[in-house]
């Protein structure tokens, strides 16, 4: 199989991440519930995995790390958790449901006014908008880092500085960067960075977290044990903690620790420029043949691996299917979660063909990937 | 591209009802597989299984004995 979903999750890990789930399943307590050696041992994996993550991001420091599921979760958390009624949140054509769900449910439950920032055709975001909608209550702006559909990347800068300049919150779902494209909390005016373990971090599935600028706080939605304070009625307030209620996964967290520590020690820079060679090679292999429409911005290589295409008129299911059947690549087909950066690129009802990049990929994958679209858009 | 052919399509409203789908008919010794729904039916995401057309006696009676919950069927060329 030539794997090439990796902006779904990403399949090959590094033998150090299964080495420490395998020793944390064998080994490890209950995280912060008492001092013997194996609650211990959980306990400094936890923190380890924090302090890791905030050097990764550079975040305000390990106890502004807290850990949930998913991204999904996470910003779920920040975004019932920060806003309050009458807010007005800006978002973006570019978003995942999972940044567009929760903040269109708070809209129609009455408690925030949304608006978007629109994209054109390549699926680049009008930056001019950010400043354009802004508001006297305008609280936040909520943005993805990079499209899972199309590889654009966000300048967050660009959009750190338009918060910063006018005291809003800065949001980011870094589903598709984190551990593949350099983030920098500090430099970018990161409020609240919200990330999953399973992509580019390598971890395992059932990992993810957000890391908190030292201002930003937000209302837990879950309360309960917190191995410390049992005798008080209220959760405790103190980060990390004040976010999370119940035993972690602490079997995850430490397979996703070990996850950035080899990135760190690669290095996020070597690990994108490596992934965006494979990418890069195979949209100049694919992007003239006849028949082959590729989406997304690609005059700069600033981007993440990820090339989305379609095939003539072809469902992009059937293409995927091909793809998997005739020729044992594995891509992502249809609708990617992303709605509105369907309508931008004009593939609502089509849908498009993702090919995703990671770091356990190779020149020869990306080779045979072409051939097969070539050899599928030429009995077209 | 594939040389299209008739081809049963079932649909499902959840995921969890299609992988039922999959176990059960492969105890069965039944026939099809899982492929993303065809945009024939809906654009977007999802899961359907795919057999032949003349499999839609049996597979229909096979759903209703053992309670599996589809949400549609169809017969395109595929
Ligand atoms: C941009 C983006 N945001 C959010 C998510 C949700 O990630 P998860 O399912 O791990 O919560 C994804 C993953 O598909 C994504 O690509």
């Amino acid at each position: 199989m030539i794997y090439l979903d990796n902006a779904a999750t990403t399949l090959k890990k590094p033998d150090c991440v299964v080495a420490a789930v395998t020793e944390a399943l064998c080994n490890m307590g209950n995280s912060s519930r008492g001092t013997h050696d194996s609650s211990l041992k959980s306990a400094r994996a936890v923190f380890a995995a924090r302090s890791s993550l905030a050097k990764l991001f550079n975040a305000p420091g390990p106890e502004q790390v807290v850990f949930t599921q998913n991204s999904t979760e996470a910003l779920n958390m920040a975004l019932c958790g920060l806003f309050c009624k009458g807010d007005h949140v800006i978002t973006t054509a570019l978003e995942h449901n999972s940044v567009l769900r929760p903040l269109y449910r708070l809209e129609d439950e009455g408690v925030i006014s949304l608006s978007v920032v629109p994209a054109d055709r390549q699926g680049r975001p009008d930056y001019d908008a950010f400043s354009r909608l802004i508001r006297p209550e305008t609280r936040a702006i909520v943005c993805t880092h990079a499209s899972n559909l199309t590889g654009n990347v966000m300048d967050l800068e660009r959009v750190g500085a338009i918060a910063k300049s006018h005291g809003l919150l800065l949001v980011v779902d870094a589903s598709q960067t984190a551990g593949a494209y350099p983030i920098d909390m500090k430099r970018m005016n990161i409020s609240v960075l919200c990330f999953t373990g399973h992509k580019g971090l390598m971890g395992p599935q059932g990992t993810g977290g957000m890391c908190l600028a030292r201002d930003v706080r937000i209302r837990p939605f879950k309360v309960g044990g917190s191995g410390v304070q049992s005798y008080s009625r209220a959760h405790p307030a103190e980060m990390p903690t004040r976010l999370e209620a119940g035993t972690l996964n602490g079997h995850g967290i430490a397979g996703l620790g070990a996850g950035v520590d080899y990135i760190l020690e690669k290095g996020v820079d070597a690990i994108h420029a490596y992934e965006i060679a494979l990418a890069k090679h195979f949209y100049e292999g694919v992007r003239d043949i006849p028949g082959v429409t590729v989406y997304g911005d690609f005059t700069n290589w600033n981007r993440t691996a990820v090339v989305t295409l379609n095939i003539g008129d072809y469902d992009s299911g059937a293409v995927s299917d091909a793809l998997w059947e005739d020729f044992g690549i594995a891509t992502r087909p249809g609708a990617h979660c992303a709605p509105l950066m369907h309508h931008a690129l004009g593939t609502a009802e089509q849908g498009a063909v993702r090919f995703s990049f990671a770091l356990f990929n190779t020149l020869d994958e990306a080779d045979a990937a072409i051939a097969a679209v070539k050899e599928l858009a030429q009995c077209d | 591209m594939r040389l299209k052919k008739p081809r049963l399509i079932v649909t499902f409203h959840t995921t969890t009802a299609a992988m039922g789908m999959e176990i059960a008919c492969s105890r069965a010794g039944l026939p099809g597989r899982l492929i993303p729904v065809p945009r024939e039916i809906t654009a977007g995401c999802g899961m359907a299984w795919c057999a032949p057309p003349e499999a839609q006696a049996d597979l229909e009676a096979f759903v209703t004995k053992e309670n599996i919950t589809t949400a549609g069927w169809y017969e395109l060329t595929l």
